[in-house]
């Protein structure tokens, strides 16, 4: 029976399939979380993956999330490769002792001696309307530790190889997927495949601006950069992919050939990525071929609101996006 | 390690000082004392004294640029010490080295228009000037707010040079605005537009100064006088007489000063200074003719001591010698008064019932009505008159 080579899946789907060819190949690949087992996680993510895997495998967890990842935390410097989901990426703040104190700290406390081959994933970001607990991106609280891998896989091609890429690492990965991306359909290979975690990719190809843009504002920047190209603004649109550590050198050769730098991201604007790629900018080579102001579209500074109208106007959205752009290759900021 | 040269305040409110002259060249010898380059400040030329004995090195500031006070501008190496290897305290500051804050280096700007029209541009337009040797200044910028982007740039290169395509006026040169022309432009424009002047005018009868003038200088061992020294000398005790118009307006009150300090303006070639001669009323006139000679030479070789030019309650500006009978001059704030003395000439005058032959010099008096009123002024004028008209009152 010969499987397509490749086939179009969802990000959920996509995810799935990770986790399924991560655990068939390595014995010591399991999956921790609340309601992933017969349920099939919140998203659905993990599916049927306990009625193939067994309950040993795909374990529920009961609703105490710093005891679990205190668990996932062990199971991993014991030799296992724990995958945790996180219900909401919000209810990650509970169990930041073990991520922050101990997952990423341990290797280098210890000398080296042992790593902490732990995966976690975080459903993350607005648009679904579940309010200021459940609507968070907070991928830069945990990119601001060192010894946490942070990455934020944008399409169902990425999101599998980077997930395995994750499993295979010995140290902590943080994956970030956008709650709103799990329906997202894509071309993704049958095999197992890895993308590389620090690489960034560049989306489109521009001269008139760089557009970083992590998770789901890659598509809203690349839905913008084809309205901008029809009023002949050519946007390149770089898709950062990992948060931590950050591909400069790829950010870096776009600005020295475009000369503008654009960030979009969801998270909150002040202290996030855009205010990181910005000083990384300011600090580099590319500093002497700016020739307009860094723009920076981040969240708003504040919870994200219930109401859907606010909600919406929260965070970057495309028609944003085409305005401030304009404006800046107008020359009106 | 080595010593550093910086350039140094010489003036009370001086940020800043134009390198005017280098005597020494990297790699050069210096002796402790010796005079290694000239600084042109707003008013004069002062020379910098090596602080050290060694070899020149590392002079970063050329002729004509402007740097701002405290920044070195060359070093002096030692005995042994390799100006190429050894790494100078402002070009990396590390905590080891750093046993007291120095000031920083920072950027010697070409002499331009001064530092407050400094262009807005991107750092890729001046990244592209600077390639090119262009001065942004020269630059209309197309973004917000005047500021240079790379287009502006790259058009100004692609378009032919003006000087190519079409000189802007054939018949004049465009010649570059030294400090000091600057420096009269901008305090004469202040006077002009801040300081409400009137002027008053008096014909003086001077065949008494003339003839005394004349017999004092033939006398063998007196100085020699000018007819100047005596005006200078007869405005400062007419200054005593009416003392509210020895004063300065300021915005606190209005400041009466006690002595009488007059600034002499004396021309120089490419324009001028006003050396002060201090407590006039109280020196006899050779002293004053000797200080205003000593001051002008200085004046004219430039080379006036901040102290020389700084303060002084009222101004004589004489254009006699140019044969001017009369004009008016400007004032000189934060004065409150400057006298323009023309030519003494023999003309028609009236005496009693009869026409005769007499010599007169027109002296115009210019006024600050903020501190002066006219009948004030017109006192003043009439006691420095009659001094002028009975000069042995000048004498004792």
């Amino acid at each position: 029976m010969n499987a397509p080579a490749i086939r179009e899946l969802s990000y959920a789907q996509a995810i799935q399939e990770a986790l399924a060819q991560a655990m068939d190949a390595d014995p010591r690949v399991f999956l921790m979380g609340e309601d992933i087992g017969v349920y099939g996680g919140a998203f659905q993510v993990t599916g049927d993956l306990v009625h193939r895997y067994g309950e040993d495998r795909v374990m529920d967890t009961p609703i105490a999330e710093l005891g679990a990842a205190g668990v996932a935390v062990g199971a991993a410097l014991a030799g296992c490769r724990p995958v945790f989901e996180f219900q909401f990426s919000d209810f990650s703040a509970l169990a930041l002792e073990q991520i922050v104190n101990q997952a990423a700290k341990i290797r280098f406390m210890l000398g080296g001696k042992v790593s902490v081959p732990l995966v976690m994933r975080f459903p993350a970001g607005s648009g679904t309307g579940a309010a200021a607990q459940h609507s968070q991106s907070l991928e830069a609280w945990l990119a601001h530790v060192p010894g946490l891998k942070v990455i934020q896989p944008s399409t169902p091609y990425d999101i599998k190889g980077m997930l395995l890429a994750a499993i295979d690492d010995p140290d902590p990965v943080m994956v970030f997927e956008h709650k709103l991306l799990y329906k997202m359909k894509g071309d993704v290979p049958a095999e197992p495949y890895r993308v590389p975690i620090g690489k960034a990719i560049v989306r489109r190809a521009g001269t008139g601006i760089s557009i970083v843009a992590t998770s789901i504002m890659v598509h809203r920047a690349l839905e913008a950069a084809e309205i901008l190209s029809g009023e002949g603004i050519d946007a390149e649109v770089i898709d950062l992919r990992t948060l931590r550590p950050i591909d400069t050198a790829t950010i870096i050769a776009s600005v020295k050939k475009t000369g503008r730098l654009a960030c979009v991201y969801e998270g909150v604007k002040t202290l996030g990525m855009g205010a990181e790629i910005s000083a990384m900018i300011a600090e580099s080579e590319a500093f002497d071929y700016l020739d307009a102001p860094i723009l920076r579209l981040g969240g708003a500074e504040a919870p994200i609101p219930y109401n859907p109208v606010l909600e919406k106007a929260s965070v970057p959205q495309t028609e944003v996006i085409v305005a401030r752009v304009r404006d800046l290759l107008q020359g009106r900021i | 390690m080595p010593i550093e040269v910086i350039l140094p305040k010489v003036d009370m409110d001086m940020a800043a000082g134009t390198i005017s002259r280098w005597l020494v060249k990297d790699g050069d010898r210096v002796k402790k004392g010796a005079t290694i380059f000239e600084i042109e400040t707003d008013k004069s030329t002062m020379e910098v004294e090596a602080p050290g004995d060694g070899t020149i090195g590392r002079i970063s500031a050329e002729v004509g640029a402007v740097v701002p006070v405290g920044v070195a501008v060359a070093f002096i190496f030692g005995e042994g010490e390799d100006v190429g290897a050894i790494r100078l305290p402002t070009e990396a500051p590390t905590a080891k080295t750093q046993d007291a804050p120095k000031p920083q280096p920072v950027a010697i700007m070409p002499a331009t228009n001064g530092d407050s029209s400094k262009p807005r541009a991107t750092p890729l337009a001046r990244r592209i000037a600077r390639a090119h040797g262009l001065e942004l200044a020269a630059l209309a910028g197309s973004g917000p707010r005047g500021r240079i982007r790379a287009e502006d740039v790259q058009q100004h290169l692609s378009t032919p040079a003006p000087e190519a395509k079409a000189p802007p006026a054939a018949d004049s040169d465009l010649i570059p605005i030294d400090t000091m022309r600057r420096t009269i432009a901008e305090r004469l424009v202040f006077s002009k537009t801040t300081v409400p002047h009137f002027y008053l005018g008096a014909a003086c009868d001077v065949e008494r100064l003339l003839k005394l003038r004349q017999e004092i200088n033939a006398v063998e061992g007196l100085p020699k006088l000018s007819v100047n020294d005596f005006v200078v000398k007869a405005l400062a005790l007419a200054l005593r007489q009416v003392p509210e118009a020895n004063a300065s307006w300021s915005d606190a009150g209005i400041q009466r000063h006690r002595s009488v300090d007059v600034s002499v303006a004396v021309a120089v070639e490419g324009g001028l200074f006003t050396p002060v001669v201090r407590a006039v009323e109280a020196k006899p006139l050779g002293q004053i003719a000797a200080e205003i000679k000593t001051l002008a030479d200085r004046a004219k070789a430039r080379k006036l001591l901040p102290s020389d030019y700084a303060g002084g309650t009222t101004t004589v500006s004489n254009l006699g010698m140019y044969g001017v009978e009369s004009f008016a001059a400007i004032i000189n704030p934060p004065q409150a008064t400057i006298l323009a003395v023309g030519a003494a000439t023999r003309q028609p005058v009236v005496a009693g019932d009869e026409i005769r032959i007499g010599t007169r010099m027109e002296c115009t008096l210019s006024c600050d009505h903020r501190v002066v009123d006219g009948a004030v002024g017109a006192q003043l004028l009439a006691a420095f008159r009659s001094l002028i008209e009975q000069p042995l009152r000048l004498l004792v």
